[in-house]
């Protein structure tokens, strides 16, 4: 159970971290600014999740000793939040693709016995809702856009879409169902294909989660317990 | 009761350190009193507005600090996330002062479909010159809380505090 709290708030963390890279380097002001929002709500979501573990843990934990000082080795999130931000196409897909799967896996939780996970779920779906409007809006809009736009939406295609099934590895069919009619819609409309027979990856081979975690948690490292 | 009454009314001094025209009663935050010793120990049982407002660390603070300041030994705040926060529970007041202030304030919250996309945006009147000619910049704004409207009529942009 534990377990499970921790991929869903590292989830949270990682992309949350990713998206923030973009702040004060976005294409315009509002989408910079719609952004950093988004990643503030994925932010929040985390930390009460995080606060939730570390009561269940009961041994110390504290939410920002889950965030600042865990090891790459112990972070459960999936491969897809952690891949690099590439461009800012990259980006609306893959949170289109997370939230697509955020969504109704937040409406499942909102009715689990666990009362605490269930409220936090409920309070988290009010705020997907529009980051899943929002990153739906702009994969259309780019797949719809220019020739350039286009093009550079299919490459983000097949850059990110090796990293869904792990993405979906603890969904039951409904969920995956409602994920895949949602990404079909979108898709259609953005005149984005959905790719068949893709070989998906299996294991992380890369060094991108610990890059992240060296960023994010240096400075918690070099000064135990500094606050400011 | 009488005490309970006593320690919402210094709630009530407390100003939203965002929106310091709010006090925080006036969000909806405030979800119950509990008076444990009276006099000494109490607790507040506060619930956040969005996931990631960074105000409702701020917002506990103050809590505490009034409330000692009043002679209560031990103040314990509580996080209360189930029923989730909705701007449905902000006064009437609340909502009077935002307009003053010139931010528009929240609309009845409707159920948001996540699938009706490029829907027309909610139709918001300009706090400054009371045009119903305004247009949305950004559903996201400079806060959680708020998105970005243009006024047409005046050409002033101005924040709407979101249906939520």
């Amino acid at each position: 159970m534990t377990d499970y709290i921790l991929h869903l708030a590292d989830n949270a963390l990682i992309l949350g971290h990713r998206n923030s890279e973009w702040t004060g380097h976005g294409p315009i002001l509002e989408q910079d600014i719609a952004l950093s929002n988004i990643s503030l709500d994925l932010i929040g979501q985390a930390r009460h999740l995080y606060q939730y573990a570390a009561e269940l843990l009961n041994d110390g934990s504290t939410e920002d000793s889950l965030a600042y000082l865990r090891g790459p080795e112990a972070f459960k999130n999936c491969m897809l939040v952690e891949q690099p931000k590439g461009h800012w196409g990259t980006t609306v897909l893959r949170q289109f693709l997370f939230s697509a799967y955020q969504y109704p896996l937040y409406q499942q939780l909102s009715t689990s016995a666990d009362e605490k996970l269930a409220a936090i779920a409920q309070k988290s779906l009010k705020e997907v809702t529009y980051h899943l409007r929002w990153s739906s809006e702009w994969v259309i809009r780019l797949g719809q856009g220019t020739e350039t736009s286009h093009t550079k939406m299919d490459d983000a295609v097949q850059t990110l879409w090796p990293y869904t099934e792990d993405l979906l590895k603890y969904a039951d069919d409904d969920l995956k169902t409602k994920w895949r009619n949602q990404l079909r819609d979108v898709f259609a409309k953005a005149s984005l294909s959905v790719p068949v027979n893709m070989p998906m990856a299996i294991h992380r081979k890369t060094t991108h989660l610990a890059d992240l975690l060296s960023e994010m948690q240096h400075l918690q490292r070099t000064y135990p317990n500094v606050e400011w | 009761m009488v005490e309970e009454q006593k320690i919402l009314s210094i709630l009530q001094s407390i100003p939203d350190p965002e929106i310091p025209v709010l006090a925080i009663t006036d969000l909806g935050i405030i979800r119950n009193v509990n008076v444990i010793i009276p006099g000494t120990k109490l607790e507040i049982e506060i619930t956040p507005t969005y996931s990631g407002c960074p105000a409702i660390d701020i917002i506990s603070m103050n809590i505490r600090m009034q409330l000692m300041k009043e002679g209560y030994a031990e103040v314990i705040i509580t996080k209360k996330l189930a029923p989730a926060w909705t701007t449905d529970w902000m006064t009437e007041n609340g909502k009077q002062k935002l307009k003053a202030y010139g931010i528009a304030p929240p609309g009845n919250s409707v159920r948001s479909n996540p699938s009706v996309l490029f829907a027309e945006a909610v139709k918001v009147q300009c706090p400054q010159c009371n045009s119903w000619n305004t247009q949305l910049i950004s559903e996201f704004g400079s806060t959680s809380c708020k998105s970005l409207y243009r006024c047409n009529s005046c050409m002033e942009p101005f924040d709407h505090f979101k249906c939520h």
